[in-house]
C-alpha cells in the first residue's frame, strides 16, 4: 500500500527526537522488510516496524508516534537481529514511547504505560516488584476488575503470587537512581 | 565453584518453582550460589520503555554488588540476564553512558562482572561428564521441545548467549538427560510475556502458535529458561483453549526441574506442585538408571 502523507501533516521534529533519543541514523534502513517478516505482531498491526521507518524518513507527524505497533511491540528484538543494515528497531521503539508519554498522546488497548508507571513505582518504593500491588492498581486504573479474576486464588494456593512485598532489598541504589532520573 | 546469584524479583512470587529446583540442584552439583545482600530489581521491561540510562542502571546497581563480592553473576531469568548483559556492553562501549550511569549510581562501575545464565553454568562450567556421573535417573526418551524464547539469544552483540536463530544449548542438556530435543521451528520465538496484563489478547495469539508448533512437532513438553515464558505458556493454556477452540494440554517447566528430577530429587522440592498444567506425565516417565 502506499505511504500517503499529506503536506500539512509533515514534521522534522520528530525523526531529530527519535534520532537523539535512540542514537539510530534511520536513513540506512533499505526497506528490504526483513523487520517486518519477522515481526511477531505485524500480522496484528495496522503499521508494521519498516513502515514506521519510512513514515519516520517521510517526515510524517504525531500519527507515527500513535501508530498501533508502538504500544504493541513486544520488544523481542528480532527486528534488529535480523536486520542487514544493523538497525536497531527495538531501540526505534523504545524512543516513540518515550516520546508518546512526553506528548501525552492517546491510550491505547492496554494501557501499557500505566502498567509501567505502577511496575516502577513498586520498584522505586520496595527495591523490588510487588506484584500484587502492580496489579491492583493497574486494574484500578484500567477499571478492568474482572480479567483473571478466577485465578488469583488457584495462584496464591500454589504460592505463585506472593501477598506482600519483600522487604529485604537494600534500596541505597534504587532511591539515588530515581531521584536522578527526575 | 562460587558465585553470586541473581534471583530476580519473580523469584519471590510467579517463579519459586525456578529458585527452589536451582536451589536444590546446585546443592547437589556442589554449585555455591551466594546472593548478593539486598538485591533490587532489574528494572526489566518497563524501565527500557521508559528511559534508557534507568534502565541500565538498576541492571548495573546488582552488578556492582557482585564486582564488591568478587565474583561472577548467575542469573536464571531471562529478562534480567539480557538487562545485565545489555548494561554490560552499553557500560563497556561508550564512555558518556558509563558516565552518564555512574552519576545515577553514585558510584563508577566499569561493566565488567561477568554474567553467564544457570544453563551455562550447568553445561560449560560443571561440564558433561560431571553431570553424567550425577544423574541417577533419565528423561528415558522423552519428548522435550526447548524454548528459549527472546530474551536469552537477542541482542546477540550483547548476550552471545548462543546462535540466535538455532540455539543448541538447552537441547544438549535434554541429550545428556536421555530426554529426545525435539527439531521445531519456535524455538526463539516470541510468546508475548511482557504483555501477560496488559495485552491478553497478544499473548494468546503468540503463545497459541508457539504451543501449536510443539504440538505438530510431537513434543510431550516444553521446558523453559525464563520465568515470565513459564507463566504465560503455562498459566495461558486455559485461555487460549477458550478463545482459539483448541485443546492445548502440555506441561511447561524449567529445565532445572527435569535437571532437578535426574538427580533423583522429589517433585515437591523442585516446586513441580505450582505447574498449572499438571507435569504428572513427566514424573511418570522418570527412569532410574540402576
Ligand atoms: S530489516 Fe533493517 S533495512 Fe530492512 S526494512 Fe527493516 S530496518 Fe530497514
Ligand atoms: S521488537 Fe517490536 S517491532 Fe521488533 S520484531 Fe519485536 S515486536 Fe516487532
Amino acid at each position: 500500500m502506499p505511504i500517503v502523507i499529506s503536506k500539512n501533516k509533515r514534521e522534522a521534529g520528530l525523526l531529530n527526537a527519535v534520532r537523539e533519543i535512540s542514537g539510530v541514523d534511520v536513513a540506512r534502513c533499505l526497506q528490504c522488510k526483513k523487520c517486518t517478516n519477522g515481526c511477531p505482531v505485524a500480522t496484528l498491526v495496522k503499521v508494521p516496524p519498516s513502515e514506521i521507518i519510512r513514515r519516520l524518513l517521510l517526515n510524517e507527524d504525531d500519527s507515527t508516534v500513535n501508530s498501533d505497533l508502538v504500544w504493541m511491540c513486544a520488544s523481542c528484538e528480532t527486528c534488529f537481529s535480523r536486520c542487514p543494515m544493523q538497525i536497531d528497531m527495538a531501540a526505534i521503539m523504545d524512543a516513540l514511547r518515550i516520546i508518546s508519554i512526553k506528548r501525552n498522546t492517546a491510550k491505547q488497548k492496554g494501557n501499557v504505560p500505566l502498567f509501567n508507571k505502577w511496575f516502577l513505582k513498586t520498584v522505586k518504593v520496595f527495591g523490588r516488584t510487588y506484584d500484587l500491588g502492580m496489579i491492583a492498581a493497574y486494574k484500578v486504573g484500567t477499571s478492568n476488575y474482572f480479567q483473571d479474576a478466577d485465578k488469583f486464588p488457584m495462584m496464591l494456593r500454589k504460592r505463585k503470587i506472593a501477598l506482600f512485598p519483600s522487604f529485604k532489598a537494600d534500596k541505597k541504589y534504587v532511591t539515588r537512581i530515581f531521584k536522578k532520573k527526575n | 565453584m562460587k558465585y553470586a546469584y541473581y534471583p530476580g524479583c519473580s523469584a519471590e512470587s510467579t517463579a519459586r518453582d525456578q529458585y527452589m529446583s536451582i536451589r536444590e540442584v546446585s546443592k547437589i552439583l556442589d554449585i555455591e550460589l551466594i546472593e548478593p545482600k539486598g538485591w533490587t530489581c532489574c528494572g526489566s521491561t518497563p524501565a527500557h520503555q521508559t528511559d534508557k540510562i534507568l534502565s541500565l542502571a538498576l541492571p548495573a546497581a546488582n552488578l556492582l554488588m557482585a564486582k564488591k563480592m568478587e565474583l561472577d553473576m548467575v542469573v536464571f531469568c531471562a529478562a534480567c540476564y539480557n538487562r545485565m548483559k545489555v548494561a554490560n556492553y552499553e557500560i563497556q562501549k561508550y564512555p558518556d553512558i558509563r558516565k552518564e550511569v555512574a552519576d545515577s549510581l553514585g558510584e563508577e562501575y566499569d561493566g565488567s562482572v561477568n554474567v553467564h545464565h544457570f544453563v551455562e553454568v550447568l553445561i560449560k562450567n560443571v561440564g558433561v561428564k560431571k553431570l553424567q556421573e550425577a544423574f541417577t535417573h533419565s528423561l528415558d526418551g522423552l519428548k522435550v521441545a526447548n524454548y528459549y524464547g527472546c530474551l536469552l539469544v537477542r541482542p546477540k552483540e550483547a548476550t552471545n548467549f548462543d546462535d540466535p536463530e538455532n540455539p543448541t544449548i538447552m537441547d544438549s542438556l535434554i541429550t545428556i538427560m536421555g530426554g529426545e530435543s525435539i527439531d521445531w521451528p519456535h524455538k526463539v520465538e516470541c510468546c508475548g510475556g511482557g504483555f501477560a496484563l496488559t495485552r491478553t489478547d497478544v499473548v494468546i495469539e503468540l503463545s497459541n502458535s508457539i504451543l501449536g508448533m510443539a504440538k505438530a512437532a510431537g513434543a510431550e513438553c516444553m521446558a523453559v529458561a525464563c520465568p515470565m515464558c513459564q507463566v504465560n505458556l503455562d498459566l495461558r493454556q486455559s485461555d487460549i483453549n477458550k478463545v482459539k477452540h483448541s485443546s492445548h494440554n502440555i506441561p511447561i517447566v524449567y529445565i532445572t526441574q527435569l535437571v532437578g528430577l535426574c538427580l533423583g530429587i522429589a517433585p515437591e522440592k523442585l516446586g513441580m506442585d505450582k505447574c498449572v498444567v499438571s507435569p504428572r506425565s513427566i514424573i511418570e516417565a522418570i527412569k532410574s538408571n540402576y
